[in-house]
């Protein structure tokens, strides 16, 4: 079991879901794949996805939609499950 | 009217203090936790925090902006540019707190804000708008109908889009009948409503847009201004006057705002904006804009009229002061925006501390900006930094104004777009004013493949 921090690259509001009439793109406990988006950072009117480097299983967030992040802030862990 | 406040931040919130200041006014400014060091917060006479760094939990905040108008004993809000300025609601919300509304009067916010009944509303004073089917079309064989009488190329546009969305172009009937199902599959697929409706498309357009004013009884404009040079329908460079214009063509889209204001009885600042065909020099009412613009410095460059100072003073109750014919436009004014974002990434929004800053300034340049050194560029809002503004007795002296001005901008610690204005201002075909709404995107394109060749 190893932990990957999901970073996000750009600072500004952290998003779950792509809108918000949409389902998160990930909840915690599902599968993810590596390069897959699991949020979104509004960053001067643009929305950047914040992309799962490696692949596993999501095991949690560590920031809520509306939560504002800084650049290189960790957003979610993945477990890679080796 | 003693005390007005500013419900904006950024350049324009510095602008409008500088103008209220100008008659003698105070200003309360509000301000989000992520702007406590903000210029337009030291500049004010007070200042109300109003909440946390993003917009809608701040400056998009009605009932803190209207407590914060109460408690600071401000009697007059003023929206700027973006945020709550084209909130019919935010107008009434103001105006039902016994304050005054710094802008139109909620009815015109509503209207123009109303595509289909801002299009009655010019079609009912006569101004010309896009030939078009009435509304949505009920099939390919009624679009082929509506586009025979208006003339190929026509759109075929999601009823239910928008932002340039759902838009197919067809040159000839032979291709409508495949193209019409094509979009109408695909605006059901996005918008869920597949209904279509036909437009004349008009292969060369010119964005021109007429500056107006008026007290809600009478209203004048003040030229019009050229802004064309769209990305992703942001505007990136305005000037005034349009060049390559006709002047029955001129004359008649001046004639057409006012004509629109003075049956609505529009109050405040207000912008016509229109489509020149490039080719016929036919124009055509796209759209009203119920606020002041970011490119309205062009304007009163030209006219020497401070057009915030109108809004405060019409705000205030006075009547419009200006005649039609005190209005008399001087020179050649071009407006640059400089934007916090990378040109050579893709526009990439860059954030960050500006570290060195230094202005252009000298004879004929103004700089409407909130960047100064040691600032911090937050991440939350709109990337805009400032607009550099020039005047020239003629177009030729104005650009030329332009890029000695630009020369002189240092900006360190964020990426801006003044590189890409710099190359911007030495094309031929910019300096020659040969260019309409698709060009920048066109060159943009072009130029990047270019360098990536290299």
């Amino acid at each position: 079991m190893a932990d990957h921090e999901v970073l996000t690259p750009v600072p500004g509001t952290f998003y779950r879901r792509p809108d918000p009439d949409s389902d998160p793109f990930k909840n915690e406990g599902d599968s993810v794949e590596a390069g897959e988006t699991i949020g979104l950072v509004e960053i001067m009117k643009n929305f950047q996805p914040v992309e799962a480097e490696v692949g596993g299983t999501l095991a949690r967030f560590l920031v809520e939609t509306d939560d504002t992040v800084a650049a290189g802030q960790p957003v979610a862990v993945v477990d890679d499950g080796a | 009217m003693k005390r007005v406040l500013v419900a904006n931040r950024g350049e324009i919130a510095v602008r409008i203090i500088r103008a209220a200041h100008d008659l003698g006014l105070e200003v309360v400014a509000v301000y989000s936790e992520a702007d406590g060091a903000a210029p337009h917060v030291r500049m004010a006479d007070e200042a109300v925090a109003i909440g946390p760094p993003p917009a809608g939990k701040s400056y998009l905040d009605m009932t803190a902006i209207v407590e914060a108008a109460h408690g600071s004993g401000a009697e007059a809000v003023h929206p700027g540019y973006g945020f709550l300025s084209e909130r019919a609601d935010f107008a009434s919300t103001v105006e039902g707190a016994d304050l005054r509304y710094v802008g139109p009067k909620p009815e015109h916010i509503a209207l123009m804000g109303d595509k289909a009944r801002a299009r009655a509303a010019a079609e009912d004073v006569g101004v010309p708008t896009i030939p078009g089917s009435d509304g949505a079309v009920e099939d390919a064989d009624e679009a082929a109908e509506v586009a025979g009488e208006i003339g190929y190329p026509v759109a075929l546009k999601a009823a239910g889009g928008g932002g340039g969305r759902g838009i197919r172009i067809v040159h000839d009937e032979a291709t409508l009948h495949s193209q019409y199902k094509t979009a109408a599959r695909e605006a059901a697929g996005a918008f869920d409503d597949a209904r279509v409706y036909v437009e004349r498309f008009i292969t060369a357009a010119r964005h021109v847009e007429v500056q107006v004013l008026g007290d809600g009884e009478r209203a004048i404009h003040l030229h019009e201004r050229e802004c064309s040079l769209q990305r992703r329908r942001q505007k990136v460079v305005e000037e005034s006057p349009a060049p390559k214009l006709a002047e029955a063509t001129r004359t008649g889209l001046l004639d057409a705002a006012i004509a629109l204001c003075a049956e609505i009885g529009y109050r405040s600042a207000g912008t016509v904006e229109f489509l020149v065909d490039a080719s016929s020099g036919e124009f055509f009412f796209i759209e009203m804009n119920t606020r002041i613009q970011v490119e309205h410095p062009v304007t009163e460059v030209i006219t020497g009229v401070d057009l915030i100072a109108e809004q405060l003073r019409i705000a205030g109750g006075e009547p419009l002061r200006l005649r039609q014919e005190d209005v008399a436009p001087r020179g050649c004014a071009i407006e640059l925006r400089i934007n916090a974002e990378d040109p050579a990434n893709n526009f990439m929004p860059s954030p960050g501390s500006l570290d060195h800053v230094v202005l252009p300034a000298g004879p004929w340049v103004r700089m409407d900006t909130w960047m100064e050194p040691g600032g911090e560029v937050p991440p939350f809002y709109d990337s805009l930094l400032g607009k550099l503004i020039v005047w020239g007795p003629d177009r030729g002296s104005a650009l030329a104004r332009a890029r000695r001005a630009l020369g002189e901008l240092e900006v360190e610690g964020v990426k801006t777009t003044k590189p890409l204005l710099a190359t911007l201002l030495a094309e031929d075909w910019f300096a020659e004013g040969e260019f309409n709404t698709g060009t920048l995107e066109t060159w943009l394109e072009e130029t990047t493949n270019g360098s990536a060749r290299g």
